[in-house]
Order: structure tokens, then sequence, then C-alpha cells
């Protein structure tokens, strides 16, 4: 379970985190939503130390995380994966070796032990016969595969999505919102994603929590979101005439 | 105090990246291949802009001691000593700060822009050392090899000027180019040339390292890196001339 308490965090005197607080279950697809600019990536940063708090605690299961040096951070740092919404792939290795780059430097597995894992992996996101492909050469929706594959490597257990299916086709989208869902259950991992699209809060919400100008206004499953009373969160949710047509 | 800072962090910087690897075997990988990127792909250059200085050296040395006074051979002297002791060592230092510390400054910078930087981080590695640390190894190695190159070649593109246009004879140049040598020139060239090397792949780092924004900024980082390489390397050269050779 990762648990954030008080997290509060300005920017040259904006505050962009006032506050907020969340227990991110294990095992579970925790969803951050909120509109662009509300936070959601400072949190998540925050969570996993690329960005430091002003004040407020992060926890990793018994571990303090906020409070940790470079060291201490490593030890739980190898336990996590994550994705960018770029996917941030390593442009000058192949899909082959990004998959393969938390082997290489963190185990002592031999050549063919690391490829069988590779290959799994990569079979565990359906990317086949890609192995030797550069990610400039791959499409946005298999970008965003690699990039899952090589975040489950090493075993992960917590997962941090960025965005995951920002730019991605509605059908492709519900493809890695499924994928994110079901590695989280085999691997009984905390998974924590930040995202916008209401697709995804339907689809794989089993917690949700909503920001707006870095509060916390709700949280909840996504069994209950729509019938919130929580105005912000229906200003959100409801903020498409598609989406009022089908309230009424 | 910006600069200050700046420096600071420089220094902080340096204290990461000499950090103790944590896998010595991806190490040893990527520094080779830096030695391939930063240091082979920099040999065309080296010899092309090598010849043609050895050869205008040799022209304008023998254009401008034509006075019956001055034996021949002087002018393979000259070239011999304005190549060893300046232009293999600080102005191709100055060229590879635009061709190498461009490149580390833009490629440093642009993972920081599309995280992959971040995503190092997040996996537990020391990315300061994990980038910077293979490509400052891998031009402190390869730069020194490419002075003696330059050495050589400049030598030859002046000795070739020489006799393809008359101005001396094949037997005046090679006697200039035995006369009087001081082998120790070899040495304060070399020392030259590491220094500029560690310079120019540090600060390309630290300007990439440190980027933030867009493309714009990559671009902006990969200029800086240049400027303030060149700038470094013209101040060391002063420091270390006065130092090796008073």
């Amino acid at each position: 379970m990762i648990r954030v308490i008080n997290a509060t965090k300005s920017f040259n005197g904006n505050k962009v985190l006032d506050n907020v607080s969340s227990d991110f279950e294990e095992g579970k697809t925790n969803l951050v939503i909120g509109r662009s600019g509300s936070g959601k990536t400072v949190l998540l940063k925050s969570i996993v130390g690329l960005l430091e708090l002003d004040s407020g605690e992060i926890w990793y299961d018994n571990a303090r995380f906020d409070t940790l040096d470079f060291r201490g951070r490593k030890l739980i740092r190898k336990g996590i994966g994550m994705l960018f919404q770029g996917s941030a792939l390593f442009d000058s290795m192949t899909v082959e070796e990004n998959v393969m780059f938390k082997l290489n430097m963190f185990t002592g597995m031999s050549h063919s032990e690391k490829r069988k894992r590779v290959d799994f992996c990569l079979d565990r996101v359906n990317i086949r016969n890609a192995n030797k492909m550069l990610p400039s050469e791959l499409s946005g929706g298999m970008r965003k595969r690699v990039a899952i594959a090589r975040a489950i490597a090493l075993n992960p257990r917590y997962l941090f999505c960025d965005e995951p299916n920002s730019g991605l086709d509605p059908k492709t989208a519900i493809l890695i919102d499924n994928l994110i869902k079901d590695i989280t259950e085999d691997y009984k991992m905390t998974t924590i994603v930040n995202t916008h699209d209401m697709n995804s809060v339907m689809e794989i919400g089993e917690k949700v929590v909503f920001i707006a100008r870095g509060v916390k206004y709700w949280e909840g499953t996504n069994s209950e979101i729509l019938k919130s009373d929580c105005k912000p969160l229906n200003d959100f949710i409801f903020a498409s005439k598609l989406a009022r047509q089908l309230k009424n | 105090m910006k600069l200050l800072a700046s420096i600071g962090r420089y220094f902080i910087l340096l204290g990461k990246i000499f950090k103790k690897p944590e896998k010595h075997s991806v190490y040893y990988r990527q520094t080779i291949k830096e030695l391939i990127y930063l240091g082979v792909n920099s040999i065309g250059i080296v010899i092309i802009i090598s010849v043609f200085m050895g050869a205008v050296i040799t022209l304008q040395t023998a254009y401008n001691t034509e006075n019956p006074i001055y034996p021949r051979y002087l002018i393979g002297l000259g070239c011999r000593d304005s190549i060893i002791l300046e232009f293999s060592s600080t102005v191709v230092a100055l060229i590879l700060a635009g061709k190498v510390g461009s490149h580390i400054a833009s490629e440093i910078g642009t993972m920081r822009v599309t995280e992959q930087i971040d995503a190092l981080e997040i996996m537990g590695v020391n990315t300061a050392s994990y980038l910077i640390l293979p490509k400052i190894i891998a031009t402190v190695i390869f730069h020194p090899l490419l002075t003696l190159m330059s050495i050589t070649v400049g030598i030859f593109g002046g000795w070739l000027a020489g006799i393809t246009t008359g101005v001396i004879s094949s037997g005046d140049f090679i006697y200039g180019i035995q006369y009087a040598f001081i082998p120790y020139y070899i040495t304060y060239s070399l020392i030259k040339t590491v220094v500029f090397a560690f310079i120019i792949s540090s600060v390309a780092g630290y300007q990439g390292f440190f980027v933030s924004g867009g493309s714009l900024e990559v671009g902006r980082a990969s200029t800086r890196s240049v400027v303030y390489s060149c700038i470094l390397i013209l101040l060391f050269n002063l420091i270390l001339t006065q130092l090796l050779l008073s």
C-alpha cells in the first residue's frame, strides 16, 4: 500500500498540492483524476521522488519514502515500474534492450535468462517480432505497451502510470487500460494511474481520487462517482455535451 | 551569484558522476559505445583539418621567411612546433568542443526533456554517473590519440604542401622537423589534451543534464556548452602553458 499524508507542494509561491492525503491500496487500480494542471502529475512525481514535497509524508508499506536518502530510495525504486505520458523509452536502444535494461543493471541473470524474461514481458503486452526495432519505428500504442513491458521486467510491487492513454485512439486506450488492470491483478501490485479520461475511470477505476487546483475534493469507487454530489467533480465529469445528455 | 551557483552545481554533479558505478559491465559496454560515437567518429574531421592546417602553416612560414638569412629547414621546424604546441592540442580541442560537446549536450538534454532521465532515476540508477561518466572516460582516453594522429597528419600535410608548391625540398623539411626536437613538447600537448577532453565532456554533460523545457532549450544548452567549453579551454591553455613550460 502507498499512503500519502498532507502532501503540499508549491512552485514560485503557487500551491500546486494543498494537503492531499490518500491511501492507494494493494492489488487495486487506483486512479487520480482531474483537469489538466490540477496537480495530478506533481502528486505522482512526488510519490516516486522526482519532486520533493514542501511538507507531508509518503509511505510505501511501512517505509517512509520522503525522508530516505538515495540508497534507501534505491531499494524501494527497484520495486517500482513507471509508465510515462510520452513512454520515455530509451531511443538509442532497441525494444529488447529497453526491456532488458533493468535486468542488466540490477540482476546477475545470464543472457539467455534475460532474453527469456524479455520475451515473456513482451508477450504479456502482446508485442511480437519487434525485439530488434527502435522506439522511433513503433506506433504510439506499441510504445506504451513496450513501456509497460519495461516497467514489469523486474516484477515490480508498485506501478505508476501518467496519462497512459493520452494520444491514443479510444480502442487502443481501452486495450492499454485493461492491460494495466490485468497486470495489477496478476502481480498484486499497487497501481496508481493519472488520467483525465472518463472511459478509463469507468473501465478500471477501482478507487478514484479527484483533485482540482491541488486540493483533493472526492474519493470513492467508479460505481459511486456518477452519484456524487461534489460540484467540482460533477463539473469535471459532465463537462462535455454528450456526458450531460447521458446524465439527463 | 548565478555564476557561483552554477559552479557549485557543476561540482556537485561531478561528485555524483564519480560515485561507484552500479554495475561495471554495463558501464564498460557504455564506454565502448561512447569511444565509437565520440572518438572514432571524430577521426575524419581531425584528419581533414590537420592536413589543411599543416599545409597552411608551412606555406605561411615559407612566405614570411623568404630572407636568405633564415635556413629553409626552419619552415619544417616552425610547422612541427606550431602543430605540436598549439594546433593539435588547443585548436583541435576547440573544434571537438563544437562537434563532441554539442553532441553530448543535445543527447543528454533530449533525454531530459523526453523524461528518459526521469525513467532512469525511478529505476534507481545514478543517472549522472551512468550518462556522463562513460562520455568523460571515452573522451579522456580517445582525445590524446586524436592529438597524436593530428600531429602526424598535420606534419604530413605541411610536407606535402611544401614539396608540391616547391617552397621547400623534402630533405630540408625532414631535417627541420628533426632539428632541436624536444620530446617534452609531446607530453605537454597530451597533458593539455586530457584536461581539454575533461572540460568538453563534463561541461557539455552538465549543460545537457540540467536542461528544462523543450527542444528550444536543448538547442540553447548545446550552444552554451560549446561557448563555455571554448572559454574554459582558452583559459586552461594559458594556465597550463604557464605551469608546464615556464
